[in-house]
């Protein structure tokens, strides 16, 4: 089954690109002060990378764990993980750009050699105990490597299922799930670590256990989220007619389970530093509260209560129109998560959210589904060789 | 009904069984007169079971001055054997809930002696904070109820009392799940015993199935509520053990004090409670011949759980490790130094070889299919997890703020006994359980006999 690009979805995707551009236009005309657009590159660089890898971490899950029931919408979360490397060079821009010899922006706020110089008045004696982890070679080498070895991966997976259609066989299946429990290794560290690097560090007195975790809950339930509206938006469009109400369900299953994990994860995070009140882990939470209400407030009901009631329902998670209401709720609800985490420590007080942001967020999103799209014409819709196909297509909840 | 299963996935019932012959294997050990392996190993319960008895009432009549505690280590091998038994107590919903959820078929060779080993796990985990209160008969004031004694009244701010609710709700979900998926096999055994003309077994068996008549709606009524309680038990499964590490996490303590415990102390009590499973089951599948439905398969899955959450566990460990040295607080960073360098330094290498080292043995195939490696690394996961709650709890205590409390915790043979009691208790109520009940669920497995039996796999592929 082959999928052609519709070329108003083409349009409209990049049209989005464009209204970004417009976007950062608007904000130097505007005289935005370039931190804050530097911020906005990073949410935005930072969310639609976790939600691509979710795409290879969903097929290396899919394998491992040998589910049969979704390897007919397999070619969705491999298309999505092709915009790794787009997302991955803005991240990377802003690392760079944050190196006190360019001093584009100062995010990421350690990066400043006064704070580590003990003969400087800056001198900072916590950031310059973090040093060993927190510099610059080494933490641009971290990104480079996650976005790097998270890319290969979904390379060396979509080889072995492009290789699988022509083939046939069990050696691309067995290979992907090798493949498969590597990768989870790798993710396993990596999604911790790059999130103390991306946005902990931001904030880089404060730490927490939990927050690779947190990270890893927002990105896994918004990537599911993603995958449920392409694959409702082919199969409207006349694609992918082998998935029916039962894979739905099951995608909604996760949708719901995820996003009351996700809360889970919030709460427990939340909940356990409120209640410890321990001074260099509250001010944390107290800049959120004092600074960031609206957003901070908005996101226990925009990720979790909204979805929650939505997806409740055994019916809704069978209705395509229902999972694409909580689809873009979730999405939404998440960015504005990683936009709460980023933008407190690399703001302050002086954040806003206007055109700048809304149309940022959507030239990222643009770019996203255009590449995802351009992916899926590339290949059949149907992984065809998938030993577990028929499994899937004889699928009841 | 032609099955669509793929014909890469290995058979869960072996031998070519009928459904005849899985009520035969299954009612077997209930029908039969037990062997002479089964009369020892209940004796040796029963002696333990007796020790730890005598232990418990020796400290409710003289106190719990007959423990090793002190004034710095409060809390010691009391909590530790609590959150211990109680991480064991958590493979039972795990896996009759959260995999029935995920359609794991596989369950179904394993849940009921899973969801009894959860319930008598936590019978013997509640027995712990119940003593260590001292006035045992007093242990109702734990619970909100109206009294007469002025402003007594449970602390709703304090995670103990969140564990009272979260332990309480757990048991009783978890038990009426168990008992109402035995209802139709009770009344199978039932049956068997009105052909078999053993009036006393129709009358025991009869009460217990409450009248099971196996008509198309009792079927439906039974699948709904088993579905029902699967969405609550899930919740559970995470609730339980997050409450557990409430107890810990919510206090200002280092080494306590962490925001990864609620889901790390959740993976690492799936993680013990599949090493349990694993021990008992490949000691069940032998003693009461269950080869054919516990397969090597079935072992490789459950090991590939175990790897699963002891790599979380792993990872948790690391990340507090490096957390204490970036935070730069000297507290949380002496709490860790301490934990592997200090006076208990074999404890926390125990703990880190046993649950992080041993299980990554697990990723050789071969391993995970060897009944014997199988059997001695589910033993060392069982005494790692029951090392990480006593490195949790003791060192962290042991250093008080002031080097002047200082102290080290050493237990007494109090201590002790009860632990073996509760080993002793645990086994006699299993042991009694696989004598009694069936074992396997006899519906179910013959559920999947036609998609996952042996000979329906040759016969299709």
């Amino acid at each position: 089954m082959e999928y052609k690009v519709k070329s108003s979805t083409k349009r409209i995707t990049l049209g989005l690109v464009l209204l970004g551009v417009l976007a950062v236009v608007y904000g130097i005309l505007t005289h935005i002060p370039g931190q804050r657009i530097w911020a906005n590159v990073l949410v935005n660089s930072y969310f639609f990378l976790g939600i691509s890898v979710i795409g290879t971490l969903w097929m290396a899950i899919q394998y491992v764990a040998e589910a049969g029931w979704s390897s007919g919408l397999k070619r969705v979360p491999e298309a999505m993980a092709q915009f790794i490397p787009f997302a991955g060079i803005m991240l990377i821009l802003v690392v760079i750009g944050g190196h006190p010899s360019l001093h584009w922006h100062h995010i990421y706020h350690w990066m400043d050699p006064a704070l580590t110089d003990p003969t400087s008045d800056h001198f900072d004696e916590i950031i310059a105990g973090k040093s060993a982890y927190l510099n610059f070679p080494f933490f641009l080498a971290r990104i480079l490597a996650y976005v790097g070895v998270w890319f290969a991966f979904t390379l060396f997976f979509r080889k072995a299922s492009l290789a699988e259609d022509a083939a046939g066989g069990l050696t691309y299946y067995k290979k992907s799930l090798g493949l498969g429990a590597v990768f989870l290794i790798f993710y396993a560290v990596t999604s911790s670590t790059s999130a103390w690097d991306i946005t902990m560090s931001i904030d880089t007195h404060w730490f927490s256990t939990l927050f690779g975790w947190y990270n890893f809950a927002t990105f896994w339930v918004s990537g599911i989220a993603m995958m449920a509206m392409i694959t409702v938006y082919l199969k409207r469009s006349g694609y992918m007619q082998h998935i029916n109400e039962e894979h739905l369900h099951d995608l909604g299953k996760f949708m719901f389970a995820f996003t009351i994990f996700w809360a889970y994860l919030w709460f427990s995070q939340f909940m356990l530093i409120w209640y410890a009140n321990i001074p260099e882990e509250v001010t944390y939470f107290m800049d959120r509260w004092e600074n960031y209400a609206v957003p901070f407030g908005a996101l226990p009901v925009v990720a979790f209560i909204i979805p929650f009631l939505l997806l409740m329902d055994r019916d809704a998670k069978r209705s395509m129109n229902m999972l694409t209401m909580a689809g873009v709720v979730i999405v939404f609800g998440h960015w504005l998560d990683v936009f709460v985490m980023v933008m407190p420590g690399a703001l302050k007080d002086e954040w806003g959210f206007g055109p700048l942001e809304l149309g940022m967020f959507l030239g990222f999103l643009g770019a996203f589904l255009f590449v995802t799209h351009s992916a899926l014409s590339r290949a059949s819709l149907v992984a065809k060789n998938h030993p577990f196909l028929d499994e899937a297509a004889h699928h009841h909840v | 009904m032609a099955s669509h299963e793929a014909a890469i996935r290995e058979p869960l019932i072996l031998n070519d069984k009928t459904y005849h012959q899985i009520s035969e294997d299954i009612a077997r050990p209930i029908e039969g007169a037990a062997n002479r392996s089964w009369w020892i190993l209940f004796t040796i319960a029963v002696m333990a079971m007796l020790w730890g008895v005598g232990c418990i009432l020796y400290t409710i009549g003289v106190g719990i001055g007959t423990w090793g505690l002190n004034k710095t280590v409060e809390w010691a091998w009391d909590i530790t054997n609590f959150v211990w038994w109680v991480g064991i107590g958590h493979a039972g919903t795990l896996i009759s809930a959260v995999l029935l959820l995920f359609r794991q078929k596989w369950r179904m060779a394993i849940n009921r002696s899973a969801e009894a080993m959860t319930i008598f796990a936590v019978i013997c985990a509640a027995l712990f904070p119940g003593i260590h209160m001292g006035r045992i008969w007093m242990a109702y004031w734990v619970l909100p109820l109206p009294n007469q004694f002025g402003s007594l009244w449970v602390n709703f701010n304090s995670p103990l009392l969140w564990d009272v609710f979260a332990i309480g709700t757990y048991f009783s979900v978890s038990l009426v799940f168990w008992y109402i998926g035995l209802i139709p096999d009770f009344a199978t055994i039932r049956d068997r015993a009105v052909t078999a003309g053993k009036p006393i077994r129709e009358a025991i068996y009869g009460i217990m199935s409450f009248g099971w008549s196996g008509n198309a709606r009792a079927w439906h009524r039974f699948e709904e509520i088993s579905l029902v309680l699967a969405g609550i038990a899930t919740p559970l499964v995470l609730s339980v053990h997050t409450i557990v590490s409430m107890d810990f996490a919510t206090s200002v303590i280092p080494g306590w004090h962490t925001t990864i415990f609620p889901p790390y102390f959740v993976a690492g009590a799936i993680f013990s409670g599949f090493a349990m499973v694993q021990t008992l089951m490949l000691v069940m599948r032998k003693v009461v011949s269950m080869e054919s439905y516990i397969t090597i398969n079935h072992v490789e899955l459950m090991n590939k759980v175990i790897i699963l959450t002891g790599s979380i566990v792993g990872i948790a460990y690391i990340t507090e490790l490096f957390v204490a040295w970036y935070s730069g607080v000297e507290y949380e960073q002496y709490a860790f130094l301490n934990r592997a360098t200090g006076p208990y330094w074999w404890a926390y290498w125990a703990m880190m070889s046993c649950n992080v080292i041993t299980p990554q043995i697990f990723w050789i195939r071969k391993v995970r299919r060897s009944i014997w490696l199988t059997f001695i690394i589910s033993i060392f996961v069982n005494i790692g997890m029951w090392f990480e709650r006593f490195v949790i709890i003791v060192t962290s205590l042991h250093r008080d703020y002031l080097p002047s409390s200082w102290s080290m915790f050493y237990p007494t043979w109090v201590d002790i006994g009860i632990f073996i009691g509760t080993l002793g208790i645990f086994g006699t109520f299993f042991l009694l359980y696989a004598r009694t009940f069936p074992v396997l669920p006899i519906a179910e497995v013959k559920s999947i006999l036609k998609s996952s039996g042996s000979q329906f796999k040759k016969d299709h592929h």
